[in-house]
């Protein structure tokens, strides 16, 4: 480790803000990136669930038997 | 070779594909991320000019590199789909976008933050952040366009056409700027040859890069999933899947 | 080219042209916005002849983008509305050779007209008289890069409802080359050198541009006929 002590780190010889709110900003951009499209994949599959049960349901059938129903 | 190709076109394919590519990419993505950023900040040796300031070299040079990169991979996209149809590269090309345009926004301000300690402003019209500036113009034209369209493969296919006419300009832009600007850095990373940097500072940097080709993958599957699952929902297939 | 072909975009010109020449304000609205907006550089700048001097290749550089960018979103515009686009697509000539054939006649009705009065321009902001020539030169040859990048955003977003800014977003990015030589080369003049190196680079974007931006465009018009 170059640094002496933890405080050394986030001073960084005066560099620390620079360095660290780069740092920050990138992650804070890649975790949205990842966060963004997982959402949408569970807010649509979610639909399909929804969409599905009622379609079953429209059939006269439990959401329980349209679980083990073969696709058509 | 061919038939992985073939298969690689097939939605469901992809996504049973995707979904096992990505169970492995991610831990393995962020693991590398923490990893190259923990060795960049505390273990390599501070620059001798620069100070510490130079740290910030382990993310904006690799989202330069891969934000670049990501264009042509979309520009290749955008070729596969105009020239063999194939549907699932139209899905690639309107994945990267969003994501080559977040990894050239990330260069762009730790370039500008990089800037203050070293140059003492903000923003100096250096000719690489010039570069990227206009890279990152290229990448919301792409998106932009592709909102305008109501018909999205219609949307595609002229984003296709905007990529390759902008994939053969990028080369001509990069050396426009940098005559304009002459006075710039030259290229310091060279894989032949003497490296300009120390090899304490490089192997971080290049794990790095490796990192963000990994980040950048593993986005667009991400964003190709999403976008698969809007596009088939009516499909047996995806019902099956998510079962 | 077989001569058949070339008849072609003879007539394509010809029939351009033609039909431009009967609304003469379309040639002449460009070269008053033109005149309008240099006007406001020593407004905003201030009238030191000097500080103008300096900035003068730059300020009719930037000028001539925008007003070539502002009106190529016209470019295919009458052709589509009317269905004649459509006819030309479906023509057993290419469609890339009826597209070089707008961009060449709004090229002689915008760029050419602009770069014949950039000399009035040049003396308002005060520039050298023996960098006049370069610049009426490298008007003439970035004007038709201008032009032929301007021609695929403009096929691209033809069909769209609110494609004016749209093509500004898709083209300006790509113009920037233009720009940077057609300075250079203005600059280097002014400043009593050779500026034959720039003013050959915008001939090689010109030259190569002729070839591939017809092919793109083309593209562009097919999907926006939706072919």
């Amino acid at each position: 480790m170059y640094f002496e002590s933890a405080a050394a780190v986030w001073h960084m010889e005066g560099h620390g803000p620079y360095v660290w709110a780069a740092y920050g900003i990138t992650a804070l951009v890649i975790i949205l990136m990842l966060v963004m499209p997982l959402l949408r994949s569970r807010q649509m599959s979610r639909a399909i669930h929804t969409e599905e049960r009622r379609r079953d349901l429209a059939q006269g059938r439990t959401s329980e038997e349209g679980q083990h129903a073969p696709e058509a | 070779m061919w038939t992985f190709v073939h298969k690689m076109g097939s939605p469901p394919w992809f996504y049973r594909f995707a979904t096992i590519v990505i169970r492995w990419l991610l831990p393995t993505v962020l693991l590398a991320l923490l990893a190259g950023s923990v060795w960049g900040l505390l273990y390599a040796p501070p620059d001798f000019r620069q100070g510490n300031s130079y740290r910030i070299i382990y993310i904006h040079v690799p989202a330069a590199v891969v934000a670049l990169a990501g264009y042509y991979v979309m520009a290749i996209a955008g070729l596969v789909s105009l020239v063999w149809k194939i549907k699932m590269a139209d899905t690639a090309m309107r994945a990267v976008a969003p994501v080559g345009a977040a990894l050239t926004f990330v260069a762009l301000v730790t370039g500008a933050i990089w800037g203050k300690p070293t140059w003492g402003a903000w923003w100096v019209w250096d000719a690489r952040i010039t570069s990227m500036l206009i890279l990152f113009f290229l990448y919301l034209g792409v998106m932009a366009l592709f909102e305008a369209y109501d018909d999205k493969a219609a949307a595609a296919k002229a984003c296709a056409v905007l990529s390759l006419v902008g994939t053969v300009n990028i080369p001509i832009i990069y050396k426009s700027v940098d005559w304009w600007y002459s006075l710039h850095q030259p290229a310091s990373i060279k894989f032949t040859g003497e490296s300009a940097i120390d090899a304490s500072m490089l192997y971080p940097l290049l794990l790095m890069i490796g990192a963000f080709y990994g980040l950048f993958a593993l986005l667009v599957l991400l964003n190709m999933k999403a976008e698969l699952l809007g596009t088939h929902r009516q499909s047996a297939w995806l019902r099956s899947e998510l079962r | 080219m077989p001569p058949e072909l070339g008849l072609f975009l003879r007539f394509q010109v010809q029939r351009h042209l033609s039909a431009a020449l009967r609304r003469p304000g379309d040639i002449f609205n460009p070269l008053v916005f033109f005149l309008m907006v240099v006007t406001l550089f020593p407004l905003g700048l201030g009238p030191d002849p000097e500080v103008l001097a300096d900035f003068a290749p730059g300020i009719v550089w930037v000028v001539a983008l925008l007003s070539s960018l502002t009106v190529s979103s016209r470019l295919f515009q009458a052709d589509y509305e009317d269905g004649t686009l459509e006819q030309l697509a479906l023509a057993p000539h290419p469609l890339a050779l009826a597209a070089m054939s707008e961009v060449l006649s709004h090229w002689l009705l915008s760029g050419v007209v602009l770069a014949l009065a950039s000399p009035v321009f040049a003396a308002m902001l005060n520039m050298p008289v023996q960098a006049i020539p370069t610049l009426m030169l490298s008007l003439v040859l970035g004007t038709l890069c201008l032009s032929l990048t301007g021609a695929i955003g403009a096929a691209l977003t033809v069909g769209l409802r609110r494609g004016g800014v749209l093509l500004s977003l898709l083209t300006i990015p790509l113009t920037v080359p233009v720009l940077i030589f057609g300075v250079g080369a203005v600059r280097e003049a002014a400043l009593g050198y050779d500026p034959s190196g720039w003013l050959a680079l915008l001939g090689a974007l010109a030259a190569g541009g002729l070839v591939l931006a017809p092919l793109a465009a083309a593209a562009g018009l097919r999907i926006s006929l939706e072919l």
